[in-house]
């Protein structure tokens, strides 16, 4: 069929929280985005904010214990590319102050506490919703210029 | 792994070629083979060539900072050169350039630190 402008179109993956898997969920993501035909810039921005949302649910939400399981739900809506990404771990209390940047419970394994503050900047919206106990989940959404410059 | 680490000494320089991916899964390796170096060898000052690396998220950033913390409490100085612009903007938004400089290259990067040092 002929492509459209709204076409809507999903992906998702589940994968062990092990740290190998990093690099695997960023080029999964961006190889389902490449239909979208992304800028360098763009592809880069979002390989690194699946990153840091994925580096989080196993370090934070799991405790680097491998048996937990992270979710990506990606999906495309014309130009606009949405991203789901959590975890069943242990939530997050103080929703405020783990937004704020440089802030991180983790110092001694030298984490820099940006995580957070790179995907809000990196993307159009940014939305964490999280339970203590239960788990966390990060929206995003960035909208693709190199297809919009594209229907001009 | 998916990360490869070169090293080179200039008199009290430690010279460090990261290519690849630097991220949370190849950070530790990273570290240690720093660390390693700096204690072994004299080094006094560190410079990080990221002319290859490809990609690199906050826990790049962390592995920076820590290092940047151990060479300035040995008294040195530290300096990244050759950033490629994805690696670029992150260490800009962290604001790293706050604490240490940025060369073209390895040669400016060299003469820079020698002057200061
Ligand atoms: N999935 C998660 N589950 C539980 N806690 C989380 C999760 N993601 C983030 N947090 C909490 O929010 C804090 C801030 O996260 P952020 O990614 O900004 O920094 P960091 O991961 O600590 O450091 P960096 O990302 O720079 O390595 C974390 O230190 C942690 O306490
Ligand atoms: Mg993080």
């Amino acid at each position: 069929m002929s492509e459209g402008k709204s076409q809507h179109n999903f992906m998702t993956l589940q994968f062990a929280a092990k740290s190998e898997n990093e690099s695997f969920a960023r080029v999964a993501v961006a190889a389902f985005i490449s239909q979208l035909d992304p800028t360098m810039d763009e592809l880069s921005d979002l390989k690194t904010v699946v990153s840091e949302a994925v580096t989080n649910c196993i370090i934070h939400g799991y405790d680097s214990n491998p048996e937990g399981i992270v979710k990506i739900e990606a999906s495309i809506d014309g130009d606009i590319i949405t991203l789901c990404i959590e975890d069943d771990g242990r939530g997050i209390e103080d929703l405020e102050m783990a937004k704020q940047p440089l802030y991180t419970s983790k110092p001694e394994l030298e984490r820099s506490g940006m995580g957070f503050t790179i995907m809000e900047n990196f993307m159009d919206e940014f939305e964490v919703v999280s339970q203590p106990g239960s788990g966390t989940s990060i929206k995003m959404k960035k909208r693709i210029e190199s297809k919009k410059a594209l229907y001009n | 792994m998916n990360l490869h680490v070169d090293m080179e000494h200039h008199r009290h320089v430690l010279i460090v070629r990261l290519s690849g991916e630097l991220d949370h899964h190849t950070a530790d390796s990273v570290r240690l083979q720093l660390d390693e170096a700096i204690q072994r060898r004299q080094t006094e000052h560190l410079v990080l060539s990221l002319k290859d690396l490809e990609f690199m998220d906050s826990s790049g950033l962390g592995v920076i900072l820590g290092r940047y913390k151990f060479i300035k409490q040995k008294g040195g100085k530290m300096a990244v050169c050759d950033v490629k612009p994805q690696v670029y903007r992150l260490l800009e938004m962290s604001g790293l350039f706050k604490i240490m400089p940025i060369y073209e290259n390895e040669g400016t990067a060299l003469s820079g630190l020698e002057v200061v040092s």
